[in-house]
């Protein structure tokens, strides 16, 4: 089974937020379980820097050899920075998801709604697995 | 509830991601797909094929039968080899693409896809009603395991005394591999030499662990369904539901050789398939410019205009590219500039000749 970081947040499509409680910038990425799902990860699309979001927004993808999935903002604000690494590298989304893998900055606007706590991500991916 | 092959235990034993195929559970892979597919291009790979379909023809006119039956020449095939052949409807549309083996003069055996293979048996029995022949499918009764690769005739030599060197492709003949008795057939999906054992169920475990030992020096990985799916798509490989179905006749795809119509008789979806008229459609390799994946679905495009459909696409290990297949328009094809709408964006692709991999013999 693979580990639920404990400091992080998560939302229900399997993204990972570092960084809330801080309520300034958030880092996001993919979870270890998501990376599993999807098997070897070919292409990842990350948003634009300087784009503003809403959160729910689909902004990016993370594509494997089976399957594609959106990746959506977790929290709304402002694109700061993106992980130039994982563009070239996607295979760190399945090596090291919680961190080399980490796709995207957003600068939050806002309080973040409906993340889930690493107690309550591990009760949605038991079900699911 | 799905069906588990014999091999089920060991899938998991080698913490195998299982999925359903067809109303099977399946290994989709073992770990790294890459790393299978890879292994299966420049070592060798082993794969659980059990959920596929074993349909036994037999008697004096089992051969006649066949010839009724299916678009292929049976009759005629020597004991100990095999044929690629199909079954099609009245109307000339795919039931089901197939493997016939000749095991011995009135012994045929058809080897057909996991999601069809009752229908075939179905369709068999009822069309070889009127011939001195039996139809009997035999299942449950096989247990399917296929190694795959540059390695596979020094790994599987080890295990047994029978000719391999010998064997020719689309050959099979009894043997014994690891002391269990089994039909060792040269036949595979991936676009390399390999093999295709047909083993009793109770044995299917032994043989694994025995070939997976074997092969432990020589780079052999077990390979999931999705490094078979890339490894077939490369070779330029038909699938059935994605590149076949009831819709299109074997012209419409492409193999519009497999259809023999000098052989004696009449057969089945023969007064359709006479005179069919040259396909407005035709089935390409399509190469991706860009680093994003065609799919199963999608549409292909020209200057915004839809001119065909994807039927298969995959990152290509092999190419460093998405590849995929796809039927287009032969106007559209002379004309090119042609593109796949991914989910909303017109991404530029080439034109190539299948296969889009060919190993080197």
């Amino acid at each position: 089974m693979s580990s639920i970081p404990e400091e992080l947040s998560y939302t229900k499509e399997h993204e990972w937020v570092a960084g809330v409680d801080d309520g300034l910038t958030v880092t996001v990425g993919v979870t270890a379980f998501a990376a599993e799902q999807l098997g070897d990860v070919v292409f990842v699309q990350v948003p634009e820097v300087g784009s503003t979001v809403e959160a729910g927004d689909a902004v990016g993808e993370v594509e494997s050899t089976k399957s594609v999935s959106d990746i959506y903002a977790p929290v709304g604000g402002e694109i700061v920075e993106t992980n130039p690494a994982v563009v070239d590298d996607p295979s760190l989304v399945n090596s090291d998801p919680y961190g080399e893998g980490w796709l995207f900055r957003v600068r939050m606007e806002g309080e973040p709604e409906d993340l889930l706590s690493a107690a309550e991500y591990t009760t949605l991916t038991s079900g699911e697995s | 509830m799905s069906r588990s092959t014999p091999l089920r235990e060991v899938h998991e034993g080698l913490g195998a991601t299982l999925t359903d195929f067809a109303g099977w559970q399946m290994p989709l892979r073992y770990g790294s797909e890459s790393a299978e597919h890879n292994a299966v291009r420049t070592a060798a790979g082993l794969f659980d094929l059990s959920h596929m379909g074993e349909i036994h023809v037999t008697g004096p006119q089992a051969g006649e039968a066949l010839d009724y039956a299916l678009v292929g020449h049976l009759s005629v095939l020597e004991p100990g080899r095999a044929r690629y052949t199909m079954i099609v409807a009245e109307n000339g549309g795919v039931l089901d693409d197939l493997i016939v083996y000749r095991l011995a003069p009135e012994d045929f055996m058809v080897v057909a896809n996991a999601s069809n293979y009752a229908k075939v048996a179905q369709e068999l029995t009822e069309r070889a009603k009127s011939y001195d022949a039996q139809v009997e499918d035999r299942s449950d009764a096989y247990a399917l395991v296929a190694i795959q690769g540059p390695n596979s005739t020094a790994i599987l030599g080890k295990l047994t005394d029978a000719d391999l060197v010998g064997l020719k492709y689309y050959a099979g003949l009894p043997g014994t591999v690891a002391g269990f008795e089994v039909m060792i057939a040269r036949t595979g999906y991936t676009g390399e030499d390999g093999f295709e054992l047909f083993a009793r169920p109770e044995d299917a475990a032994g043989l694994w662990n025995a070939l997976t030992e074997a092969g432990a020096e020589l780079g052999l990985r077990p390979c999931g369904l999705s490094s078979r799916d890339t490894l077939r798509l490369e070779a330029g490989m038909p699938l059935y539901g994605n590149e076949l179905s009831a819709e299109m006749t074997p012209f419409d795809a492409g193999l519009g050789r497999v259809v023999k119509f000098d052989k004696p008789g009449d057969f089945v979806g023969k007064a359709a398939l006479s005179g069919h008229p040259a396909p407005e459609r035709r089935l390409v390799g399509l190469v991706a410019r860009g680093r994003r994946v065609p799919r199963h679905g999608y549409p292909v495009t020209r200057e915004g205009e839809v001119v065909g459909v994807v039927t298969s696409g995959a990152p290509s290990q092999t190419l460093g590219k998405p590849i995929a297949m796809a039927y287009v328009s032969a106007d559209a094809l002379e004309k090119g500039n042609l593109a796949v709408d991914i989910r909303g964006s017109q991404e530029p692709v080439d034109v190539v000749d299948l296969p889009f991999y060919r190993r080197s013999k």
